[in-house]
């Protein structure tokens, strides 16, 4: 088992808060792991990932090699497509639709959707409005996160008590909108099998 | 399985608690501040002294006074807190240790965040002491832990040495045993720190002797490691974290001798053993070419070595598993091309930064009303203040340099010559600068833009906070030329008239706007 997983964002929209429940999850099973962030500069608006290894034998580099990585995990689509050199030919890529525009020169959005369409694994979700619907706009990460969960290689009920571990201190309430939100996230990637 | 997820830094932190440390001293700097950040949230600073430093100098030179006294003690900067701190360094290296004393430079090659490449191995080599370069989280760990001990029984000061990748990566780490604090004592020699040049030279001496016990201990080190390998026609060192990066390559090992270093100075027998069986001899390591030259030599007749030197790789930028692979015949292929769509999102002072305000008013008049102005910025976040829609500054070099710099070309002619500078930047650097200022009744304007934090690297305690006015009038600043005001909108028009005034006097004066950043005032909230 080997999952090589790039998280993307730009700075403050919390892509390491999806790292943190991956983590976890990794942790119950036993994994190995390796986690890089970008601490620093970058939190200021500007563009951050985090690269994340997880295998069941020791993983060597931090970094990911271009060509290697299974999952490209986007907050935001622009974002999504900054790593595509790095994705491996059967890949996956996930991203968030809402467009994060802090820079004059953001690209047209449908330029972006469409070039998010030309890869033929790919899902794009509006992890805002499936949030608001299991209850909370703040669980958006964990509706993508929730989409990850076909391709992760890490089974759903595990990843079910990772959620359940990361927001345990925060109530009951919170526990299950995140699980009603990474349950709508998982529904749309099975569709897109 | 008994691991914990750690970053490097927090490796290193953990270490250092579990092997008895009685003290971090430490100046803020990515990638290094998250190791004394992670000793601040598990020690009590009465019994493990764990406050941030001032700068990195006071750091070093506090730290150099807990060893006098027997006991362990941490110090943690990155890179170029390094120059800061410099002078202590190197002299620590002459008077040696009591207490174990280690030393975590954090180097950031591709300067993620920072202002240069440097690699600290050069002041560990220059300092002539131990040094340790871990490849992986475990190492750090294991390194930090037993650097006391190596630290003592050399009696000198070790460096650890890390890069921004190990720094900031989190993988599983298994602890050892926790020890107690060490007493209380004093080393038998009662000159050791007193370099006057007759001790000096005597210790010196000592420390040109201790040089081959120190590449003995690395030769017998379990952090350098010769691997053999079938295919002979190339041997490869491979120092720190450039080890992960050839095995990414190698899963199953690799075809080549590989020696792996993690502690210097280089183990001679492993490396004529590699430079003997090899016909050539390839380096990977992450920063500047500092083995590679000292194998190499400077006319590079001899041994044939490959690495940055001679182009094999990229002569900057921070080493990755793509430069690597590529180097050993193994290139990684890109399946998808990048997509011309993508911007860059650089980053940029948040929404309702004081900061901001400062520069909109600031810039708004020098622009309109001097146009010969120069502002001379510093390190922190407001050096951002150099992108749009801003564009407000002519340099940012080192940390309070900006004070220094408006003073020397002040002294060359230009009028106006203006410093901003933060509020830790200046508490770290810029007060002797303004000393400096006084004595020479300089004709500058020095606005420190005071959001009462270390805001660059987080949101560290400020060493000045509360005391900002009070110390320029220490120092000599005249107290009506010492001008505070709140940077928000509806007082542009006050800040307009007191910029104005302090650029229209022909001295030094002083502009504090003062408001909290936003980004600690978000946490104080949400933690109330
Ligand atoms: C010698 C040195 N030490 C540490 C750093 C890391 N560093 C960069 S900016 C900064 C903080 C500056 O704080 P302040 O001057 O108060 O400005 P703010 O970021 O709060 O606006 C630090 C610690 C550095 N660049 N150089």
């Amino acid at each position: 088992m080997k999952t090589d997983i790039i998280l993307a964002g730009v700075g403050g929209q919390g892509i390491l808060s999806i790292a943190t429940v991956i983590g976890q999850a990794a942790l119950r099973k036993g994994f190995y792991m390796k986690q890089a962030e970008v601490h620093g500069m970058s939190q200021r608006g500007g563009d951050v990932q985090s690269n994340l290894r997880i295998s069941d034998r020791p993983i060597a580099s931090d970094l990911i090699p271009t060509g290697k990585c299974d999952l490209i995990l986007s907050l935001e689509p622009m974002e999504a497509l900054r790593y595509l050199p790095y994705l491996n030919e059967n890949g996956w890529l996930i991203t968030n639709e809402t467009t994060f525009v802090n820079i004059d020169n953001y690209p047209e959005a449908d330029e972006v959707y469409a070039a998010i369409k030309t890869i033929q694994h790919h899902v794009l979700l509006n992890a805002d409005a499936l949030a608001k619907e299991a209850g909370s706009v703040r669980a958006a990460n964990i509706v993508l996160l929730g989409a990850t969960i076909p391709f992760l290689g890490i089974d759903d009920a595990t990843m079910q008590a990772a959620v359940r571990d990361i927001f345990a201190r925060k109530g009951e309430e919170i526990v299950t909108l995140n699980l009603r939100a990474l349950a709508a996230g998982k529904a749309i990637s099975e569709q897109r099998i | 399985m008994d691991r914990e997820l750690l970053l490097g830094d927090e490796a290193i932190a953990q270490a250092a608690i579990d092997a008895g440390l009685s003290g971090v001293y430490a100046y803020p700097g990515t990638p290094s501040t998250e190791i004394t950040e992670y000793i601040q949230a598990r020690t009590d600073d009465k019994a493990t002294h764990n406050r941030w430093c001032t700068n990195e100098k006071t750091a070093m030179e506090a730290a150099l006074g807990m060893s006098f006294a027997g006991k362990r003690a941490l110090v943690c900067m990155k890179h170029v807190g390094m120059n800061v701190a410099a002078d202590c360094f190197v002299n620590a290296g002459v008077t040696g240790v009591h207490g174990g004393l280690v030393v975590v430079a954090a180097d950031d090659p591709s300067m993620h965040s920072s202002q240069n490449e440097q690699d600290s191995r050069f002041y560990g080599d220059f300092s002539l002491i131990p040094m340790l370069e871990p490849s992986n989280q475990q190492e750090a760990y294991d390194m930090a832990y037993g650097a006391f001990k190596l630290s003592e029984t050399t009696g000198e000061p070790v460096l650890m040495r890390i890069v921004t990748r190990l720094a900031h990566s989190r993988a599983g780490v298994a602890r050892q045993s926790a020890q107690p604090q060490k007493p209380l004592s004093f080393g038998e020699d009662p000159k050791q720190f007193i370099l006057l040049p007759g001790i000096a030279r005597r210790r010196y001496r000592a420390l040109l002797d201790k040089q081959p016990t120190f590449v003995r201990l690395s030769e017998e080190s379990p952090y350098n490691q010769y691997i053999d390998g079938t295919n002979k026609t190339r041997g490869i060192v491979a120092c720190g974290i450039a080890f992960n990066y050839l095995m990414e390559s190698y899963p199953d090992g690799c075809e080549y001798p590989v020696l792996k270093i993690g502690q210097y100075p280089l183990p001679v027998k492993q490396l004529k053993q590699l430079t003997d069986s090899c016909d050539e001899i390839l380096v990977l390591e992450d920063g500047q070419p500092f083995v590679e030259r000292l194998i190499k030599g400077y006319l590079g007749q001899g041994i044939r070595v490959r690495g940055r030197l001679d182009g094999t790789l990229p002569t900057d930028g921070e080493l990755n598993p793509d430069k690597v692979a590529r180097v050993v015949g193994k290139e990684n292929p890109a399946y998808f091309a990048a997509s011309p769509l993508v911007e860059m999102r650089p980053p940029a002072l948040c929404e309702g930064c004081g900061h901001r305000d400062v520069y909109t008013v600031l810039t708004e008049i020098l622009k309109q009303e001097y146009p010969t102005h120069k502002v001379f910025s510093d390190i922190g976040c407001y050096t951002l203040g150099a992108n749009a829609p801003f564009h407000a500054i002519h340099s940012c070099v080192d940390m309070g340099a900006s004070i220094t710099m408006a003073k020397g070309a002040a002294d060359a002619g230009l009028y106006p010559a203006v410093a901003v500078i933060g509020d830790s930047t200046f508490t770290h650097s810029g007060m002797t600068g303004l000393l400096d200022c006084v004595n020479a009744d300089a004709d500058v304007t020095i606005i420190i833009s005071d959001n009462e934090t270390t805001a660059m690297t987080g949101g560290q305690d400020s060493a000045g906070t509360g005391r900002i006015e009070a110390i320029c009038a220490g120092i000599g600043v005249a107290p009506e030329h010492i001008r505070t005001i709140v940077p928000l909108r509806k007082n542009y028009d006050a800040m307009r008239e007191i910029i104005r005034e302090e650029l229209a006097y022909h001295g030094v004066s002083v502009i504090i706007p003062r408001r909290e950043c936003i980004q600690t005032l978000k946490r104080k909230k949400k933690n109330v």
